[in-house]
């Protein structure tokens, strides 16, 4: 198993409340498999990311990368921490930096930019269609452009592991398709792992190979989809229209319509 | 389409023409303005409508100002008061954007010191100023250090609060590439308070002035601020009103310097 996630429980503490955000969730990933955290707000799918990133450490349970747990501390967390790239739901280029420094960073921050690594995150850009903007400013780019600038800021470290945190919500629905399409065949090509946080039911179809449905308050793991192959061997279009997508949709929606009856 | 566009290339021209009018009209009334305001002065000086050996006249002040120049005194007097303010402010400003860094470095330094904080804005700094001649000496040191304190601690306010309100958003970028603490300040939290930074420069030019211009009254030794104070007490309101003309010149170029190099760094956003 490429990535485990065992009985992680979090609680948020603050000076009035303790919210608990994740409970008792267990779950793995294989390597080159591609699955969505599906659920409506206030299920902690953003919680249990930021677990995965290593931003935030768990009140209970365990993350492995390989086998290598996040929080033990020492140097194997550390590299473990690296493996994993991470893309928000906006681009937050920095607006000081051109494409070219901004799409460096990570490489620059894990001290590993020679000539060897800048070439090959430019080699990226020019493949995903942004050639010639090196140095072009990101408040010069389009949405959709600054988005894929920030997909290969997140490429650039060569991560094991992508985390990608609803990167579409904020784009217009034809931009968002597009990126979507590039998204799923850039992950393919390079045979890596993600996870996406997503509260779109036919992006989660589209994209996954499984979805994890979650409730919400607190969040729990409650249902596990597995994409049937007919659909998960298509790019996220060929998918929308494929007859046994709409199916799909319908049994999950029911699923997240009986979590909101729920008590 | 050759004729609509034709008629968009001189529509376009006719608007560029109707904006340098209107910015070649309001330059035309600033300087009306200027030469109404020294007519008016003069005239009223002459004609005793005001007391001339209080509020002088432009002539007297172009005649003083004239002599002065001739045996080199004013020279002086002006060269001191710009070295202070130009110390002041750039000791003020690097010396408050690095406390505020240090205290954003030290999150529970900057808890510790925030009610000093807040008193040592509230109070009026000037009124350090005799403390810091009996330490300092009566000399170009305590009035630098004027110029200083006068600004520093709004500096170091202003400057830690940008700090605190950078997008937190730019630092989890960094945080999952592993960027250690230093990096996260250098790669985002120092240049996104830029435009914060900046500001508090144009606040400090006129902080920087006060503090010096205090300082020389309290000091009188030499400088502008010397000046006014000394023909204050021998009753030479021309040689007052001279220095504050000198004072309202030197401020505004370095305020316009300033907003240059805003314009400069600021533009990439």
């Amino acid at each position: 198993m490429f990535l485990v996630i065992d009985r992680l429980s979090h609680t948020y503490l603050t000076k009035t409340t303790a919210v608990t955000a994740l409970d008792d969730v267990s779950l793995s990933v294989e390597k080159g498999e591609f699955v969505s955290f599906l659920g409506p707000s206030g299920c902690g799918k953003t919680t249990l990311l930021s677990i995965i990133a290593g931003l935030i450490e768990p009140t209970e349970g365990a993350v492995l990368i390989e086998g290598e747990p996040l929080w033990s501390g020492g140097s194997d967390a550390q590299t473990a921490r690296r493996a994993v790239g991470y893309m928000l739901q906006q681009d937050y280029l920095f607006p000081w930096k051109t494409i070219e420094e901004n799409i460096l960073l990570g490489l620059k921050m894990t001290r590993t930019l020679t000539a060897q690594t800048k070439e090959r995150a430019l080699a990226l850009l020019a493949e995903i269609g942004l050639a010639g903007v090196e140095s072009y400013y990101p408040s010069q780019l389009s949405g959709g452009m600054r988005q894929r600038a920030a997909l290969v800021r997140t490429l650039a470290t060569d991560p094991k592991l992508l985390l990608l945190d609803e990167p579409f919500s904020a784009l217009d629905q034809q931009t968002k398709l597009k990126l979507e399409e590039l998204v799923w065949k850039t992950l393919k090509q390079y045979e890596k792992t993600a996870v996406l946080v997503t509260h779109d039911i036919e992006e989660a179809i589209a994209m996954s190979d499984r979805i994890f449905l979650f409730s919400p308050r607190p969040g729990r793991l409650v249902r596990t989809f597995v994409i049937p192959d007919e659909l998960r061997g298509r790019p996220p279009l060929a998918a929308r229209q494929h007859p046994a997508f709409s199916p799909l949709f319908q049994s999950i929606w029911k699923e997240m319509e009986d979590l909101e009856a729920a008590p | 389409m050759k004729p609509l566009h034709d008629r968009i290339e001189s529509l376009h021209r006719e608007y560029l023409a109707a904006l340098r009018k209107e910015r070649r009209v309001i330059r035309l009334w600033q300087t009306a303005l200027l030469v109404a305001f020294f007519a008016v002065w003069e005239a009223a000086s002459r004609f005793h409508w005001v007391d001339p050996l209080l509020f002088s006249s432009p002539s007297a002040i172009a005649k003083l100002f004239g002599e002065k120049l001739g045996d080199h005194s004013l020279f002086v007097h002006t060269w001191a008061t710009l070295f202070e303010t130009l110390l002041g402010f750039l000791i003020g400003t690097t010396g408050g954007a690095l406390i505020g860094a240090v205290l954003w470095w030290f999150p529970r330094l900057a808890k510790t010191l925030d009610p000093y904080l807040v008193v040592f804005n509230a109070m009026p700094k000037v009124a350090l100023g005799p403390i810091l001649i009996v330490a300092l000496g009566p000399g170009f040191t305590s009035i630098i250090a004027m110029g200083v304190v006068i600004s520093i601690i709004i500096t170091t306010i202003v400057v830690y609060s940008a700090f605190q309100e950078v997008d937190p958003n730019y630092l989890k970028v960094l945080r999952t590439f592993g960027a250690t603490r230093y990096q996260c300040f250098k790669e985002a939290v120092l240049p996104a308070s830029f435009p914060a930074i900046i500001s508090t420069l144009k606040v400090n030019v006129g902080l920087a002035w006060v503090g010096v211009i205090t300082g020389e009254f309290l000091v009188s030794k030499q400088g502008l601020g010397y000046l006014i104070i000394y023909g204050f007490q021998v009753f030479n309101f021309t040689l007052v009103l001279m220095s504050l003309l000198i004072v309202a010149l030197l401020s505004t170029v370095m305020y316009q310097l300033v907003a240059i190099v805003e314009k400069k760094w600021g533009s990439r956003r």
